[in-house]
Protein backbone atom coordinates (compact mmCIF):
# COMPACT_ATOMS: atom_id res chain seq x y z
CA UNK A 1 0.00 0.00 0.00
CA UNK A 2 1.72 3.42 -1.09
CA UNK A 3 -0.83 5.40 0.01
CA UNK A 4 -0.26 9.57 0.02
CA UNK A 5 -0.10 8.91 3.54
CA UNK A 6 2.35 7.17 3.89
CA UNK A 7 4.60 9.30 1.04
CA UNK A 8 3.91 12.59 2.90
CA UNK A 9 5.02 11.11 5.73
CA UNK A 10 8.15 10.24 4.81
CA UNK A 11 9.25 13.28 2.72
CA UNK A 12 7.74 14.97 6.25
CA UNK A 13 10.38 13.12 7.72
CA UNK A 14 13.09 14.26 5.47
CA UNK A 15 12.54 17.49 5.46
CA UNK A 16 12.25 17.85 9.43
CA UNK A 17 15.81 16.50 9.58
CA UNK A 18 17.51 18.66 6.98
CA UNK A 19 15.47 21.69 9.35
CA UNK A 20 17.16 20.06 12.18
CA UNK A 21 20.83 19.53 10.50
CA UNK A 22 20.80 22.88 9.15
CA UNK A 23 19.61 24.86 12.24
CA UNK A 24 22.14 23.22 14.54
CA UNK A 25 25.01 23.09 12.22
CA UNK A 26 24.44 26.72 11.34
CA UNK A 27 23.82 27.94 14.75
CA UNK A 28 27.51 26.03 15.69
CA UNK A 29 29.55 27.59 13.11
CA UNK A 30 27.88 31.22 13.30
CA UNK A 31 28.87 30.92 17.28
CA UNK A 32 32.38 29.98 16.63
CA UNK A 33 32.92 32.87 13.96
CA UNK A 34 31.52 35.37 16.50
CA UNK A 35 33.82 34.41 19.53
CA UNK A 36 35.89 35.85 16.50
CA UNK A 37 34.17 38.92 15.71
CA UNK A 38 33.83 40.41 19.44
CA UNK A 39 30.99 42.28 20.60
CA UNK A 40 27.85 43.36 18.69
CA UNK A 41 26.17 46.16 19.79
CA UNK A 42 25.56 48.74 17.36
CA UNK A 43 22.73 49.82 15.27
CA UNK A 44 24.65 50.40 12.24
CA UNK A 45 24.92 47.47 9.56
CA UNK A 46 28.60 47.86 9.14
CA UNK A 47 29.80 45.61 11.76
CA UNK A 48 27.40 43.08 10.97
CA UNK A 49 28.56 43.31 7.21
CA UNK A 50 31.98 43.08 8.25
CA UNK A 51 31.45 40.14 10.69
CA UNK A 52 30.20 38.41 7.74
CA UNK A 53 33.53 38.32 5.89
CA UNK A 54 34.79 35.75 8.49
CA UNK A 55 34.65 32.41 6.73
CA UNK A 56 33.13 30.73 9.66
CA UNK A 57 30.11 33.53 9.93
CA UNK A 58 29.95 33.60 6.14
CA UNK A 59 29.35 29.03 6.37
CA UNK A 60 26.65 29.47 9.34
CA UNK A 61 24.36 32.44 7.74
CA UNK A 62 24.76 29.65 4.26
CA UNK A 63 23.59 26.85 6.70
CA UNK A 64 20.87 29.06 8.13
CA UNK A 65 19.34 30.22 4.97
CA UNK A 66 18.98 26.67 4.19
CA UNK A 67 17.94 26.11 7.17
CA UNK A 68 15.25 28.93 6.21
CA UNK A 69 14.32 27.36 2.85
CA UNK A 70 13.90 24.17 4.11
CA UNK A 71 11.41 25.49 6.41
CA UNK A 72 9.29 27.17 4.05
CA UNK A 73 9.06 24.25 1.78
CA UNK A 74 7.89 21.82 5.24
CA UNK A 75 5.44 24.15 6.12
CA UNK A 76 4.27 24.47 2.43
CA UNK A 77 2.24 21.12 3.41
CA UNK A 78 2.89 20.63 7.37
CA UNK A 79 1.11 21.68 10.01
CA UNK A 80 2.65 24.62 12.19
CA UNK A 81 1.32 22.94 15.55
CA UNK A 82 3.34 20.16 14.05
CA UNK A 83 6.27 21.18 13.19
CA UNK A 84 6.97 23.45 15.69
CA UNK A 85 7.89 21.02 18.36
CA UNK A 86 9.13 18.41 15.75
CA UNK A 87 12.24 21.23 14.72
CA UNK A 88 12.73 21.36 18.76
CA UNK A 89 15.00 17.54 18.31
CA UNK A 90 17.62 20.62 17.32
CA UNK A 91 18.23 21.32 21.21
CA UNK A 92 18.25 17.56 21.95
CA UNK A 93 20.85 17.29 19.41
CA UNK A 94 22.54 20.38 20.87
CA UNK A 95 23.14 19.11 24.07
CA UNK A 96 23.96 15.15 23.14
CA UNK A 97 27.31 17.25 21.09
CA UNK A 98 28.11 19.16 24.20
CA UNK A 99 28.10 16.31 25.72
CA UNK A 100 29.74 13.60 23.98
CA UNK A 101 31.74 15.85 21.22
CA UNK A 102 33.11 18.68 23.32
CA UNK A 103 32.92 17.13 26.25
CA UNK A 104 30.60 19.44 28.12
CA UNK A 105 29.13 18.35 32.13
CA UNK A 106 25.14 18.28 31.31
CA UNK A 107 23.64 18.57 34.51
CA UNK A 108 20.60 16.46 35.78
CA UNK A 109 17.96 19.04 35.40
CA UNK A 110 19.31 19.29 31.83
CA UNK A 111 18.74 15.23 31.19
CA UNK A 112 15.85 15.72 32.38
CA UNK A 113 14.38 18.53 29.88
CA UNK A 114 16.27 16.31 26.70
CA UNK A 115 13.90 13.32 28.00
CA UNK A 116 10.87 15.69 27.81
CA UNK A 117 11.74 17.21 25.13
CA UNK A 118 11.98 13.60 23.53
CA UNK A 119 9.22 12.26 25.01
CA UNK A 120 7.13 15.73 23.51
CA UNK A 121 8.64 15.10 20.11
CA UNK A 122 7.39 11.13 20.17
CA UNK A 123 3.90 12.04 20.89
CA UNK A 124 3.55 14.24 18.41
CA UNK A 125 5.58 12.53 16.09
CA UNK A 126 2.45 10.08 16.37
CA UNK A 127 -0.11 13.04 14.98
CA UNK A 128 -0.53 13.46 11.18
CA UNK A 129 1.48 16.26 10.12
CA UNK A 130 -1.17 17.60 7.88
CA UNK A 131 -4.56 18.73 9.74
CA UNK A 132 -6.04 21.42 7.75
CA UNK A 133 -8.33 20.79 4.77
CA UNK A 134 -6.55 23.24 2.68
CA UNK A 135 -4.85 21.16 -0.03
CA UNK A 136 -6.44 19.44 -2.44
CA UNK A 137 -4.26 16.03 -2.02
CA UNK A 138 -4.70 15.47 1.40
CA UNK A 139 -3.78 13.13 4.10
CA UNK A 140 -6.53 12.48 6.48
CA UNK A 141 -5.93 10.64 9.70
CA UNK B 1 16.32 45.99 28.52
CA UNK B 2 16.52 42.06 28.89
CA UNK B 3 12.65 41.36 29.34
CA UNK B 4 12.48 44.35 26.49
CA UNK B 5 14.44 42.56 23.82
CA UNK B 6 12.45 39.16 25.38
CA UNK B 7 8.84 40.45 24.37
CA UNK B 8 10.53 41.65 21.01
CA UNK B 9 12.41 38.04 20.48
CA UNK B 10 8.57 35.64 21.13
CA UNK B 11 6.63 38.36 19.59
CA UNK B 12 9.08 39.07 16.60
CA UNK B 13 9.22 34.57 16.25
CA UNK B 14 5.49 34.27 16.68
CA UNK B 15 4.87 36.63 14.11
CA UNK B 16 7.40 35.30 11.68
CA UNK B 17 6.68 31.52 11.95
CA UNK B 18 3.01 32.53 11.82
CA UNK B 19 3.19 34.71 8.33
CA UNK B 20 5.48 31.89 7.01
CA UNK B 21 3.17 29.51 7.88
CA UNK B 22 -0.33 31.68 6.30
CA UNK B 23 1.95 32.71 3.15
CA UNK B 24 3.48 29.04 2.67
CA UNK B 25 -0.17 27.35 2.71
CA UNK B 26 -1.79 29.95 -0.02
CA UNK B 27 0.58 28.70 -1.84
CA UNK B 28 0.55 25.19 -1.49
CA UNK B 29 2.38 22.13 -1.14
CA UNK B 30 5.70 21.94 -2.77
CA UNK B 31 6.38 18.67 -5.12
CA UNK B 32 8.41 19.29 -7.70
CA UNK B 33 12.00 19.66 -6.94
CA UNK B 34 13.93 20.62 -9.73
CA UNK B 35 15.78 23.93 -10.00
CA UNK B 36 13.34 25.28 -12.61
CA UNK B 37 10.28 24.34 -10.76
CA UNK B 38 11.87 26.03 -6.98
CA UNK B 39 12.75 28.82 -9.50
CA UNK B 40 8.98 29.30 -9.74
CA UNK B 41 8.33 28.81 -6.46
CA UNK B 42 10.68 31.76 -5.23
CA UNK B 43 9.43 34.06 -7.58
CA UNK B 44 5.65 33.26 -6.21
CA UNK B 45 7.11 33.47 -3.10
CA UNK B 46 9.04 37.04 -3.14
CA UNK B 47 5.19 38.38 -4.31
CA UNK B 48 3.50 36.94 -0.83
CA UNK B 49 3.30 39.78 1.39
CA UNK B 50 2.65 37.06 4.08
CA UNK B 51 6.13 35.49 2.95
CA UNK B 52 8.21 39.02 3.05
CA UNK B 53 6.61 40.10 6.15
CA UNK B 54 7.63 36.85 7.92
CA UNK B 55 11.26 37.33 6.98
CA UNK B 56 11.24 40.80 8.28
CA UNK B 57 9.80 39.48 11.56
CA UNK B 58 12.52 36.58 11.46
CA UNK B 59 15.25 39.68 10.98
CA UNK B 60 13.79 41.77 13.85
CA UNK B 61 14.08 37.98 16.26
CA UNK B 62 17.60 37.39 14.91
CA UNK B 63 19.24 40.57 15.58
CA UNK B 64 17.09 41.11 18.87
CA UNK B 65 18.36 37.37 19.78
CA UNK B 66 22.11 38.82 18.90
CA UNK B 67 21.73 41.78 21.07
CA UNK B 68 20.34 39.64 23.86
CA UNK B 69 22.90 37.22 24.35
CA UNK B 70 25.79 39.81 24.45
CA UNK B 71 24.09 41.32 27.64
CA UNK B 72 22.57 38.36 29.18
CA UNK B 73 23.89 34.84 29.25
CA UNK B 74 22.49 32.51 27.12
CA UNK B 75 20.80 30.09 29.59
CA UNK B 76 18.81 33.45 30.62
CA UNK B 77 18.17 33.90 26.57
CA UNK B 78 17.15 29.94 25.49
CA UNK B 79 13.93 29.76 28.07
CA UNK B 80 12.33 32.98 26.40
CA UNK B 81 11.96 30.91 23.28
CA UNK B 82 9.46 28.60 24.49
CA UNK B 83 6.87 30.93 25.52
CA UNK B 84 6.62 31.58 21.92
CA UNK B 85 5.76 27.69 21.37
CA UNK B 86 2.20 28.15 23.48
CA UNK B 87 1.86 31.17 21.70
CA UNK B 88 2.38 30.18 17.87
CA UNK B 89 0.64 26.74 18.79
CA UNK B 90 -2.71 28.28 19.79
CA UNK B 91 -2.30 30.81 17.10
CA UNK B 92 -2.34 27.62 14.33
CA UNK B 93 -5.33 26.23 16.42
CA UNK B 94 -7.59 29.87 15.99
CA UNK B 95 -5.80 31.40 13.14
CA UNK B 96 -4.38 28.39 10.78
CA UNK B 97 -7.39 26.30 11.71
CA UNK B 98 -4.85 23.24 12.75
CA UNK B 99 -6.75 20.27 14.54
CA UNK B 100 -4.39 19.97 17.93
CA UNK B 101 -5.58 16.73 20.03
CA UNK B 102 -4.26 15.62 23.12
CA UNK B 103 -1.37 14.37 22.14
CA UNK B 104 0.24 17.25 20.20
CA UNK B 105 -0.91 19.77 23.23
CA UNK B 106 0.76 17.42 25.85
CA UNK B 107 3.59 17.19 23.22
CA UNK B 108 4.23 21.23 22.64
CA UNK B 109 3.42 21.18 26.72
CA UNK B 110 6.42 18.42 27.71
CA UNK B 111 8.56 20.51 24.39
CA UNK B 112 8.28 23.70 26.18
CA UNK B 113 9.13 22.17 29.93
CA UNK B 114 12.23 20.74 28.50
CA UNK B 115 13.76 24.10 26.59
CA UNK B 116 12.86 25.80 30.12
CA UNK B 117 14.74 22.67 31.79
CA UNK B 118 17.60 22.45 29.41
CA UNK B 119 18.38 26.66 30.00
CA UNK B 120 18.97 25.49 33.42
CA UNK B 121 22.34 24.87 35.26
Amino acid sequence: MTSPVKALQLKTRIFTAIVVLTNVLGNSFLSRGMQGVGELLSFSPLPYIRALFNPWVAVGVSLLIVWLLSHMALLSWADLSYVLPMTSIAYVLVALVGRFLLHEHVSPARWLGVTLIMAGVTLVGHTAPRTHAAHKRGAAA
Amino acid sequence: MKWILISIIVLATTAGEVLQAVGMRHHGEIHDFRPGALGRVASALAQSWHIMASIGAMAVSFFAFMSLISIADLSFAVPATAASYILETIFAKYLLKEHIGWKRWIGTLLVAGGVVLLALE
